[in-house]
């Protein structure tokens, strides 16, 4: 009693020329509202792209060819090669995982299969979140909640329109909100000096305001923000520069706004222990929401770390950082870091596999190592064996998971290229093993 | 390939047989009727003195989708110390209160399960649902989805669209997110929440929208009858797991106007206010009432002690909850303008009075109802306790002895404030085997599965007749899916995918036009991306996992009215 349907989605080659509502996969926001047009030489992104949509889509990826230790072969040549290095590994590193959710099921079962340590690129960032969820958790919100409801925004720390360069237009500058035909403006709140705000403008946004700490001292702010909430203001007149008056001004913003988002891009906060900053802001909205509502919205998620700390943490349990040399999922965030793994000489081979942006190259390394990587992507020297791959959503179709970690996209394939996809590759691999 | 399953002692309550010595045929993975005398047998079981029933079919468990993920990422702590290695056949994994994905299938499959049902699936959230379920292998699945806290269903009431409206956008929904039913969620509340509303009770109004979680389950209740959608509305009440929930949940069966309604984990909305204590058993009132409308099943939802970890869409009620939360971390969310979700770890104690009398709830629940056909056996999991607690639950129900002598080790008050031990109803094979599979799969209406008629697919589980029950269910000898043996001793011999189950009832598809503009106007993803295609649900089942490709079976619908 099977019933098939037509395919619709994924895996579809478009027809025309015009393409519409193709959703990228170049940050975590995953918009999908993009418009696009193909010919002889490329993709032209031709309505809502950003500069990350434009370089991602445009960029030409043809001519790229496997190579083995720099020298030109074919594809079957370097998967015999990929093979039989990983074959004989005792402890590979997979690394990058810079791919889509089929990508990273890959790469899961080859890590399983072949004892391996999985890790992506942008862990470091992403822990700062993870810590955070693993000790104390929070409250959420998500994109299209937090675009209908929120009126108050407080960007913590975070140069959100460098890492989403469509965040403020498509969730805070909207015309429309569900809740009434008039949306009053909202106000939006820079915790931290130097943050892009050029995108903060149109007819939805009211009072700008920022608090000019350095970067690196917002947890200040937002521990006497926390303190003003939980009324034990801290004396004083000012706190990491900012008048502690602005503090509680802010303070009482918060506690008057009828749904206040809290947004941070871990990525952003790069300084030490910046998972104490995610604690206290997870903790100051938790504190909102015994009287009020509030919520946090963590950004970032590029490279399609989403999707690989998803894939992993249904798989195995953990959110990546973890080896399976045992047989098991072992789970160590600082041990299976695989930059401190490197820097300590263990493994011994590194699979890196980066499909979205060439800026994701593999770090130099003494140990042999295995690039499955988009054209171009940039290299700290030569691998053992290179092999280009597509780019999901470009080159072939998938889907990945968005950066609020609920809404899931499918990736199209717009015909770029005929590059194949790291999942089938991988899967080939872990086939012939 | 035909198979001959000789001499089992057969339980396969859909076609009224109880216990009786019988021989199966199956051919091309359906059970087929006796052969001509003569016809070549290819393969034979002996099982004489084993006690034969069809696959088990759990109606409503959380295997797959963002809140149960949030929970694996919750408590990498209660992962620890139960890694499952990797084997030749199987995928390596973990496995405590909210197993991987992989190893969920697993054990499922090794403890005689067929199917099971993700009862909460955002439409949002439809696609990481199906992908979770496409990685948990083994098994049948399914997903029920989640309407009536979202503003296109709410704006549609205050608009007071015309009903077939209503039943168009239901129907739609269904398609779009790949359900097999349609579950409400502390109805209305879930929104509410957002408007910091921190209580809505069957007659108290939505602060915005003006409509109460009474008018909303009718609302539902109607239009999936209308619609011919086997499974009738998945009701999570109001108050879920607050004292006094009781009255609701009576209120709600009551206000049933007659319509089939299906409520779901009731041992946690069973709850009185008597006692010292102001916290009481609710189960005779509300098993005297289920009793009386037949219009109405249930699924327990039963609690056992030790560590779990609730995750609900009910993020009003979850949010109540964060006071118990053990350890102390947990997550809420509210979501897409569609629903929420509340990710509350805990530890339910044996030496807690509450506890131990929320045990005692679910199986007087469990006792008291009368019909099996209307109840189903759950422990919501992984919400009262993991679903690898099946076979002692199962124990408890049947063995009135041992019941007793669990019941003594609580704590004292709760077992004077329970009359479980006046109850000597012990569950029969019978009983057990329409409560876990003929059941569930007619509530459902997987009209092939939950029995081993002609026609029906061979889903066959195999056990011995060992008089302790827990041991019985826990290591069926053999489980076979569509003809094939996976399980053997209660190991996974081979892997296979299983296939998800939806329904497609019938709708308008002019639908699409507002809800086009909707999307378009408020949302953040395109209806076109929004919705899953079928091939993404068999390329979910990727192989990886060694198996064979899972499809997409679309249950019959009833007609529209």
């Amino acid at each position: 009693m099977t019933n098939w349907t037509q395919a619709k989605g994924p895996g579809d080659s478009p027809k025309s020329n015009a393409i519409t509502d193709v959703a990228c996969p170049f940050c975590g926001l995953v918009c999908d509202d993009l418009e696009m047009a193909r010919d002889e030489t490329g993709l032209k992104v031709t309505k809502n792209g950003c500069e990350k949509a434009v370089a991602g889509f445009e960029r030409n990826v043809n001519g790229a060819k496997p190579q083995i230790e720099g020298r030109d072969v074919d594809l079957e040549t370097a998967m015999r090669a990929a093979t039989d290095l990983i074959g004989a590994s005792k402890l590979p590193l997979y690394g990058g995982l810079g791919t889509d959710v089929d990508g990273i099921r890959a790469v899961m079962a080859l890590a399983d299969k072949t004892g391996g340590v999985v890790d992506h690129a942008l862990s470091e960032g992403q822990y700062r979140n993870f810590r955070v969820l693993q000790t104390r958790g929070w409250v959420m919100s998500t994109l299209t909640e937090a675009r209908n409801r929120a009126d108050v925004f407080i960007i913590v720390g975070s140069d959100l329109h460098k890492l989403h360069p469509r965040f403020f237009e498509r969730i805070v500058n909207v015309e429309t909100s569900l809740l009434t035909e008039q949306p009053a403006k909202r106000t939006v709140v820079f915790i931290g000096k130097g943050l892009d705000q050029s995108a903060v403008k149109g007819p939805r946004i009211g009072n700008i305001i920022t608090l000019p700490c350095e970067l690196n001292r917002v947890g200040e702010i937002i521990a006497a923000l926390a303190a003003e909430v939980r009324g034990a203001p801290i004396g004083g007149d000012n706190v990491a520069g900012v008048p502690i008056a602005d503090v509680r001004a802010l303070a009482e913003l918060c506690q008057k706004a009828a749904y206040p988002v809290f947004a941070w891009a871990p990525p952003s906060l790069a300084f030490d222990n910046a998972d104490l900053v995610v604690s206290m802001v997870s903790d100051l909205v938790k504190d909102l929401n015994v009287k009020g509502r509030a919520a946090g919205l963590a950004l970032g998620g590029n490279e399609g770390a989403i999707s690989a700390g998803a894939v992993s943490s249904w798989q195995s349990g953990y959110p990546l950082r973890m080896s399976f040399a045992s047989g098991k999922p072992d789970y160590d965030a600082l041990r299976y870091a695989i930059p401190n793994m490197l820097a300590t000489g263990q493994g011994d081979l590194l699979v890196w596999i980066a499909s979205f942006s060439p800026d994701l190259g593999p770090p130099a390394t003494k140990i042999p190592s295995i690039v499955f990587g988009t054209p171009g992507l940039k290299l700290a020297q030569t691998p053992s064996v290179y092999i280009p791959i597509g780019t999901p959503g470009a080159d072939h179709g998938g889907r990945i998971i968005r950066v609020d970690n609920v809404v899931s996209l499918p990736l199209r394939n717009l015909g770029r290229s005929s590059l194949p996809s790291a999942a089938n590759l991988l899967g080939a691999i872990e086939l012939a093993l | 390939m035909l198979i001959k399953f000789t001499g089992g002692t057969v339980y396969d309550p859909m076609n009224g047989v109880n216990g009786e010595v019988r021989d199966i045929y199956a051919k091309d993975g359906r059970i087929v009727a006796a052969p001509q005398p003569g016809t070549k047998i290819d393969a034979e079981y002996s099982l004489s003195g084993r006690v034969v029933m069809a696959g088990a079919i759990d109606p409503h468990s959380h295997i797959g989708g963002g809140k149960v993920t949030i929970g694996r990422m919750l408590l990498p702590e209660d992962h620890m110390g139960h890694e499952v290695a990797r084997t030749d056949l199987t995928r390596s994994g973990c496995g405590h209160a909210v197993p991987s994905t992989m190893t969920t299938g697993y054990r499922y499959a090794e403890m005689g399960y067929t199917a099971a049902f993700e009862p909460a699936m955002l439409p949002a959230n439809a696609r990481q649902a199906h992908l979770e379920m496409g990685d948990t292998p083994m098994i049948d699945k399914g997903a029920f989805v989640m309407l009536g806290n979202d503003d296109f269903f709410l704006r549609s009431l205050a608009e007071k669209k015309d009903f077939s409206f209503i039943k168009d956008y239901i129907a739609w929904t269904m398609h779009a997110s790949q359900a097999l039913a349609v579950k409400i969620v502390n109805p209305g509340g879930i929104s509410a929440f957002k408007f910091n509303q921190r209580q809505m009770d069957l007659d108290e109004k939505h602060v915005h929208y003006g409509f109460t979680p009474r008018e909303i389950i009718l609302t539902l209740a109607r239009g999936l009858k209308e619609l011919g959608v086997p499974h009738p509305i998945h009701i999570h009440g109001c108050n879920l797991g607050t004292p006094g929930s009781l009255h609701s949940t009576l209120a709600t069966i009551r206000g049933s106007e007659g319509l089939p309604i299906h409520l779901t984990h009731i041992q946690f909305h069973s709850y009185g206010t008597e006692g010292d204590m102001k916290f009481s058993s609710g189960a005779p009132q509300i098993a005297e009432l289920v009793n009386q409308y037949k219009n109405v099943s249930i699924d327990i939802g039963q609690i056992m002690f030790g560590q779990t970890c609730t995750a609900s869409g009910d993020s009003m009620r979850q949010y109540g909850n964060t006071k118990s939360a053990n350890p102390k971390k947990w997550v809420v969310m509210d979501i897409e303008c569609d629903n929420g979700c509340g990710v509350v770890p805990m530890k339910y104690r044996d030496k807690s009075y509450v506890n131990a009398l929320q045990w005692a709830i679910g199986l007087e629940l469990f006792l008291l109802v009368n019909d099996p056909w209307r109840i189903f056996l759950t422990t919501d999991h992984p919400n009262g306790a993991p679903f690898y607690y099946y076979p002692h639950l199962i124990r408890l129900l049947m063995d009135r002895t041992f019941r007793n002598e669990m019941l003594e080790k609580l704590h004292p008050q709760a077992q004077a404030a329970t009359i479980l031990k006046s109850l000597d109803r012990e569950y029969s094979l019978y009983e057990i085997a329409i409560m876990t599979r003929a059941g569930p799969a007619k509530s459902l209406g997987l009209r092939d599965r939950g029995h081993l008629g002609t026609g029906a697919i061979a889903d066959i589980t195999v056990y011995a007749d060992d008089t302790d029950r827990e041991a019985m269910f826990k290591t069926p000898l053999f489980v076979f899916k569509a003809g094939e043996q996976i399980v053997r001793n209660g190991r996974v011999v081979k892997v296979v995918s299983g296939a998800t189950h939806v329904a497609r009832p019938e709708y308008d598809r002019a639908i699409e036009k507002p809800l086009r503009e909707y999307f378009d106007r408020y949302h953040t993803v395109k209806l076109d991306n929004f919705r899953l295609s079928d091939q993404e649900i068999v390329e979910s089942n990727c192989g990886h996992t060694g198996g064979e490709c899972g499809c997409v079976i679309v249950q019959p619908c009833g007609p529209r009215i």
